[in-house]
């Protein structure tokens, strides 16, 4: 425990000095999120100042191993960096599908040339990633992708359409699934492959979301060539490392029910409406309930606390990451829905200065995604009730 | 009463409902968002609106408007809900022609025939902070010359930036008291504020305006009447939109689970979601039945109707909200996209919920009323 007090001084200290006063504050909007890459985008200079610094140290990636670029702390210290960033509210240096996602696959699926050729640039931010699992008819019966990667000897062709690849038209690379054996059981003929979204025949389509935005995309690909050495995991066993990867996309979902960053949402409300003389909201009813929103919203992150250490000691039922998903982005829908509630006519507006463009509104309808992306709320409460509770017939 | 609809005012539901599908349907609101018209209204359907007797349905008829009640001005409202019509019907036929019918002057009441008509648009300027407050409200009117000189910012107020005429409610020394404004009143600005649902608001902005006594409406202090009866049935119909609104998603959902399939079997196989549509539908028959009743106690000049209708529009605004909640979820990926309407009902219950106060304002004015 001493040398543990001993890091978190020694973080205190470091992001202190290291933490440019741009990157920190409240929850950054989507504009001001590096998601790294070959065409990153730096809101500001100090933005990039503090990725390379950050990378540097693998603090991009706490947990990983040093080996790899990564940070290279045991679970006890990345807590501790984790609550000095909360601390001086530092934002996270880089938003990455290659980092929550990607990476953590790789570490358990993929080779030892795999991991030092992939690895180092998800830590340091070069190369950004996008993810074709969705197909039209492969929502949640994600095991139907037809996709087809059709053996040519050395690689494969790959034809077939993704649907709902966030981000697909700014990312360098993509995780895939691909049907390699059309003839085996459905989940039993799958493969987990990368390629590089510039190799002809990847074309990309916006789709417009609902907050306004587009930032997913269908995503077709025609006559695609991928080389075999970019096979993650065992040939037609990619089902494995596609839900291993879930596993931690959901976790990150969810950790978007832990807002503790963010300013207190009763205080947004006071913002808003103001308080009576005895310091109280003037919306009683509002007030109820955002108080109990704190509630589950301080125990939600509490059980992804010990969630995660459950995990590390090997006592965590894999479906865990189901559960978190499904509290998280329901929290997180309910904060924003409160949100609006307390932002009255205010939060409605959609354009303008006053309103930052209807930040909130937009915000507000992007949380609508939380519970269907990654896998539904449905689909998380399947797994539950099957795997976790094994509930007969579910 | 029978809380059902009577053969006439199922007739007018079908043409009003025809009437919509025809000329503006959910593409007409598209069309208006997407080439950012600058009024973000149709004033030819707004005329066509007039013909078909629609804009003038509780206008009296020497007034020029159909003479009809508040479960037609509903019926209108539901409607209008299904298709997400941007349309100055909640601002000019039923809020100020509420206020004009109750107390406008014999200079005055001319505008219901134009209103009826659908030939002027006026809106009725409350709301001061975020949320609906009417009982706060800080506008201010001093004695000044023949009249008065007004002081204050409204906001939310419905095609204010488009209203030919602005019914202003502002304190005077003896009490609440609303005017009518020319919008080109020296001091008095107006700015569009452009909503999530691509439909019409307005910030009004008064800074001594000077108006004459004859702009007062009614009886100087006595505003509170006019207004309160406009506030009534403003929310009885808020409700019926959102009725409408939900309802219409519900629908497009049952659709849905009608013929996606995922797992080799359609998603409506599912005990899951048949469940949660079993839920929704029960929900909206209660909205269903608080919402007529609200609009059935107002015709019939009943006390509660006030309670009614904070009933009803509380119910219905939770209501719809869960119902285009369950139609983004029931729909997964398609439910976030722009291209499917469902995103656009989400938008418009969630503005439609603000609209004369949300189930909170509603539930703690009862347990008021109810004295605890
Ligand atoms: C903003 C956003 C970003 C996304 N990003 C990506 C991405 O980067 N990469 C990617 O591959 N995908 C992505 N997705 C896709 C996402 O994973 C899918 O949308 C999701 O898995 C649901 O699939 P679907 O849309 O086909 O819905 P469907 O599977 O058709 O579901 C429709 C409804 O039926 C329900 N349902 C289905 N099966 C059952 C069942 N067995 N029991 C009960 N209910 C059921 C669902 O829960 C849902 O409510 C994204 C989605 C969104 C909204
Ligand atoms: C984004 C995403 C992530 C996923 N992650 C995981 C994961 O980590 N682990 C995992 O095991 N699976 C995962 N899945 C698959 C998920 O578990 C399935 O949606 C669900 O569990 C069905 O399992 P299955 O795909 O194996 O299909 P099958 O085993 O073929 O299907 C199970 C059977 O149960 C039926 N069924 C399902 N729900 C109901 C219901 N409510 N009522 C009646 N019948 C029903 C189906 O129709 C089907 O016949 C994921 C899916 C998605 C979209």
């Amino acid at each position: 425990m001493a040398d543990l007090e001993t890091f978190r001084a020694e973080t205190r200290d470091w992001l202190e000095a290291n933490c440019p006063p741009e990157c920190r504050g409240a929850a950054p909007g989507e504009a001001e999120m590096v998601w790294g890459g070959r065409n990153a985008v730096f809101p500001t200079p100090a933005h990039k100042v503090w990725l390379d610094r950050m990378a540097e140290r693998g603090w991009t990636a706490p947990e990983w191993p040093r080996e790899y670029g990564g940070g290279g702390l045991n679970r006890e210290e990345a807590k501790v960096l984790a609550s000095e960033m909360r601390r001086i509210k530092a934002r996270p240096p880089l938003y990455s599908f290659g980092v929550w996602m990607l990476g953590p696959a790789l570490l358990a699926f993929g080779t030892e040339e795999q991991k030092q050729r992939f690895l180092p640039p998800i830590v340091r931010g070069e190369i950004r990633w996008c993810q074709g699992y969705s197909e039209p008819g492969a929502g949640s019966d994600l095991a139907s992708v037809q996709t087809r990667a059709v053996n040519q000897g050395d690689h494969w062709i790959v034809n077939g359409q993704k649907i709902w690849t966030s981000y697909a038209d700014k990312a360098d690379w993509i995780f895939c699934l691909v049907r390699t054996d059309p003839e085996a059981p459905k989940h039993l003929g799958i493969s987990f492959v990368l390629f590089d979204m510039a190799t002809p025949g990847v074309t990309t389509r916006p789709i417009t979301l609902i907050s306004g935005k587009s930032p997913f995309c269908e995503t077709f690909f025609d006559d695609v060539r991928v080389e075999k050495e970019n096979l993650i995991g065992t040939l037609n066993r990619g089902w494995d490392v596609a839900k291993a990867l879930l596993a931690h996309e959901r976790t990150m979902i969810g950790a978007m029910g832990d807002t503790g960053v963010g300013r207190p949402l009763g205080q947004v409300a006071a913002d808003h409406l103001g308080l009576d003389e005895a310091g109280r909201l003037d919306e009683p009813l509002l007030r109820a309930r955002i108080a109990d929103y704190d509630i589950d919203a301080a125990a939600f992150r509490l059980a992804m606390e010990r969630a995660g250490d459950q995990m590390k000691a090997k006592q965590a039922h894999p479906a865990i990451a189901s559960m978190l998903k499904y509290y998280g982005s329901e929290l997180n829908k309910r904060r924003h829905e409160l949100a609006m509630a307390a932002g009255g006519s205010d939060a409605l507006e959609w354009e303008g200065e006053r309103s930052n463009d209807g930040q909130a509104a937009r915000d507000w309808l992007r949380t609508k995604a939380n519970s269907i992306e990654g896998g539904t709320s449905e689909v998380q409460l399947n797994i539950i009730a099957k795997h976790l509770l094994q509930l007969p017939g579910a | 009463m029978p809380l059902i609809l009577t053969e006439e005012q199922i007739m007018l539901q079908d043409a009003a409902d025809g009437f919509l599908k025809e000329n503006a349907p959910i593409a007409h609101l598209r069309r208006l968002r997407d080439s950012r018209d600058p009024d973000g209204v149709s004033r030819d359907l707004w005329r066509g609106f007039g013909e078909m007797g629609f804009s003038g349905v509780v206008i009296p008829e020497q007034d020029g408007g159909s003479g009809l009640g508040a479960v037609e001005a509903g019926v209108i409202a539901e409607s209008l809900g299904r298709t997400l019509t941007p349309s100055p019907f909640m601002g000019s036929s039923v809020l100020a022609a509420t206020v004009l019918k109750a107390a406008g002057s014999q200079t005055q009441k001319p505008w219901l025939g134009r209103i009826a008509a659908g030939e002027a648009i006026l809106s009725l300027a409350v709301d001061e902070g975020p949320k609906h407050a009417p009982a706060k409200i800080a506008a201010r009117a001093e004695r000044s010359g023949n009249g008065f000189k007004l002081n204050g910012a409204k906001g939310f107020v419905l095609d204010g930036h488009v209203a030919d005429a602005l019914i202003v409610a502002a304190q005077t020394d003896e009490g609440l008291t609303l005017f009518l404004l020319d919008p080109a009143t020296p001091g008095l600005s107006v700015e569009r504020t452009v909503m999530v649902d691509a439909h019409n608001a307005a910030r009004a902005t008064l800074s001594e305006v000077q108006v004459d006594a004859d702009a007062v409406i009614g009886a100087v202090g006595e505003g509170r009447g006019p207004l309160d009866a406009a506030l009534t049935l403003g929310r009885a119909c808020a409700a019926s939109s959102l009725v409408g609104a939900g309802d219409q998603a519900f629908k497009a959902t049952l659709d849905y689970l009608k013929t996606r399939k995922q797992f080799g079997r359609l998603i409506g196989e599912f005990q899951a979601l048949q469940h949660r549509a079993a839920y929704l539908f029960t929900e909206l028959e209660l909205a269903k039945a608080a919402t007529l009743a609200a609009l059935q106690a107002i015709d019939a000049g009943r006390s509660d109707a006030e309670q009614a209708a904070g009933i009803a529009k509380a119910k219905a605004g939770r209501v719809a909200e869960l119902a285009v909640q369950e139609a983004v979820q029931m729909h997964g990926g398609v439910g976030m996209t722009d291209e499917f309407d469902v995103g656009l009902f989400m938008k418009r219950v969630r503005v439609l919920n603000e609209l004369l106060g949300d189930a909170h304002f509603h539930a703690e004015r009862l347990a008021r009323a109810q004295g605890f």
